[in-house]
């Protein structure tokens, strides 16, 4: 049985600032008003809450489980299989030109 | 005919009762006709469900047809199909028409079933009740006030309105069991890795399953046949010999152990809910099973664990949506990052953008160890949990969901309250194993109620069977919704 106790560890305990939503939302690459981030803070704190259980089991010695059949990765020869389809691909683009996907200017 | 089996349905084409393009019609007068109330579809389109079904009579005067030649299928709109709308649910892909087929549409259209149309869901699969689509929440055909569930709630709502002979779901965390509970309808999440995820839209990558959902354990045995099978474009999926789904269906069930796990029915559980399940335990000890009592000491841990591993790895998946290469871009920006910012937020829904939010965090510098690496840590545990229980019983069982199907709006604006209506789904998600939802009954206000059948690792086959003859025994699978 797992033992069970209050969660003491600082990383569960704490609560998100204002600024941590705001780095979030940053790196995720989220426009958000502050009206938004507000409401995400509070979310978040509510999720991490339900999360916070985990911090009490004892994992030690427990290999981490990224996939349910622990097999090896398949590989395959170093080939061309695909062929070329850019016009099928483009036709989807938001914005393209002789053949380029166009975003706007990153270098001055 | 709406009530035919596929059996049924591909007899009476292969004898010429019926053609296909007959056939298709029909189901697409039927989806003009009640579609409109259970908004069941993103994508409906005649004219090329149409012409696939000409290409399928073809094929059947030909002689050379397949158990579903001719069949009306619906798909999930998370599966890419050439040529067709594909919008995974959401504003972000709004206009993306797909280039390629995913393999389970492939596998479809190989065995000439009919593509009818795609279903709605929640927004990259990620709700539980349907209300996170773009395109509006879909109705319960039981009671057009309540949720069909999700997020292959579309699907759900359509074969259990009998607007499609079956159809196609995904399943995550539940997206194909839970929908399945509430709408009285079967579906089978396999074995992680027994159908490809090739062009089937990424949420949660290792958890990602593709499954089939119709009206009886007989039809989904028909359906993975088709479905299940290796592929090479997806790094994950398993090499294996072709199986026949059916093969199992007819044994009896003397001798059948069945494991009833104490924690899926402790507190927690509606009491209508409860009732139904302890029915369907008394239906099987008549056919010849024994009950054991069983353990999964850590299932408990599940929801937490799950919403640390899926929104991770969906932060991750979800970064391709950029508005440089397909779907949306916002209409007006000020520089590149700019560009990316607003096209997320305004392409993204609340759910999803939390989502991505709660998955950033849990990856980002100084937590990837406390929160993700601790969870897959935890899922090992839940999985291995499974494994001892196998040791004493052939299948478990329990409840799918916790209540029937809720209200529209009832659990809105409280993530956390959604989330745990995934309880008894979650874990067999992370510990990879097969599971499906069969209809048991009715619990308050007539809504389905679903039983929970989870297998060990690829024993899909002996599952179907163990639903099958349940549904031999009991008609609770045949109910219809009235007025629909």
């Amino acid at each position: 049985m797992i033992p069970y106790q209050p969660s003491l560890n600082i990383v569960f305990a704490m609560s998100l600032s204002t600024q941590d939503v705001e780095k979030v939302a940053r790196l995720a690459r989220l426009a958000m008003s502050p009206s938004e981030i507000e409401t995400s803070r509070n979310q978040l704190n509510g999720i991490f809450g339900l999360i916070a259980e985990m911090q009490a089991v004892d994992t030690d010695g427990v290999e981490p489980m990224s996939h349910s059949q622990d097999l090896a990765q398949r590989l395959r020869e170093d080939k061309v299989t695909e062929s070329n389809q850019r016009e099928a691909f483009q036709a989807v683009a938001p914005q393209v030109e002789q053949g380029l996907f166009l975003v706007p200017k990153v270098i001055e | 005919m709406f009530e035919s089996s596929l059996k049924q349905l591909g007899d009476a084409l292969r004898a010429k009762k019926i053609s296909s393009v007959e056939l298709t019609q029909c189901y697409l007068d039927r989806m003009a006709q009640l579609n409109p109330q259970l908004n069941a579809f993103i994508t409906i389109n005649p004219e090329m469900s149409l012409a696939q079904a000409k290409a399928a009579d073809a094929r059947l005067a030909a002689g050379s047809a397949d158990a579903l030649t001719g069949i009306p299928i619906a798909q999930k709109d998370i599966f890419c199909a050439k040529d067709w709308l594909t919008t995974c649910g959401s504003k972000m892909l709004h206009n993306f028409v797909s280039p390629y087929d995913a393999h389970i549409i492939s596998q479809f259209n190989n065995a000439g079933a009919i593509n009818l149309g795609k279903t709605n869901m929640d927004e990259f699969a990620m709700g539980s009740s349907n209300e996170t689509s773009y395109y509006g929440p879909v109705k319960n055909p039981w009671d057009t006030a309540r949720v069909p569930g999700g997020s292959s709630g579309g699907t759900a709502a359509a074969v259990a309105a009998r607007l499609c002979a079956a159809a196609t779901g995904t399943d995550t965390g539940g997206s194909i069991r839970q929908p399945a509970a509430l709408c009285g309808i079967s579906g089978l999440k396999p074995t992680y890795g027994v159908c490809s995820r090739y062009g089937m839209i990424a949420f949660a990558s290792s958890l990602d399953q593709a499954g089939p959902m119709g009206r009886s354990a007989e039809d989904l045995a028909l359906m993975m046949n088709v479905m299940a099978g290796f592929d090479e474009r997806d790094s994950t999926s398993l090499q294996r010999d072709k199986e026949d789904y059916t093969r199992d269906l007819n044994k009896p069930l003397t001798g059948l152990r069945i494991g009833l796990p104490k924690e899926f029915f402790a507190e927690g559980m509606g009491s209508d809910v409860a009732k139904a399940i302890e029915a369907a335990i008394a239906e099987y000890k008549k056919l010849g099973a024994t009950i054991v009592d069983i353990s999964l000491p850590n299932s408990k841990l599940s929801v937490p664990v799950y919403y640390v591993l899926a929104p991770a790895e969906a932060s991750s998946n979800l970064s391709r949506f950029d508005g440089v290469r397909y779907g949306y871009r916002a209409p007006e920006y000020n520089d590149l990052a700019d560009m990316y910012e607003k096209s997320r937020a305004q392409g993204f829904g609340a759910e999803v953008q939390r989502r991505i939010m709660i998955g950033t965090y849990v990856l980002s510098h100084g937590y990837y160890d406390a929160y993700y690496i601790k969870a897959q840590r935890i899922r090992r545990l839940i999985a291995q949990d499974f494994v001892e229980a196998y040791k004493h019983c052939d299948v478990i069982m329990g409840p799918t969901s916790p209540s029937t199907a809720f209200k529209l709006g009832e659990k809105g604006d409280d993530p956390v309250q959604m989330y745990l209506s995934d309880i008894y789904t979650i874990a067999v998600n992370l510990a990879g194993l097969p599971g499906m939802s069969i209809p048991c009954g009715f619990g308050d206000n007539d809504m389905p109620v679903g039983l929970q059948i989870i297998g060990n690792y690829f024993n899909e086959a002996r599952m179907l069977n163990v639903a099958h003859q349940y549904q031999l025994a009991t008609d609770w699978h045949s109910r219809a919704p009235k007025g629909i």
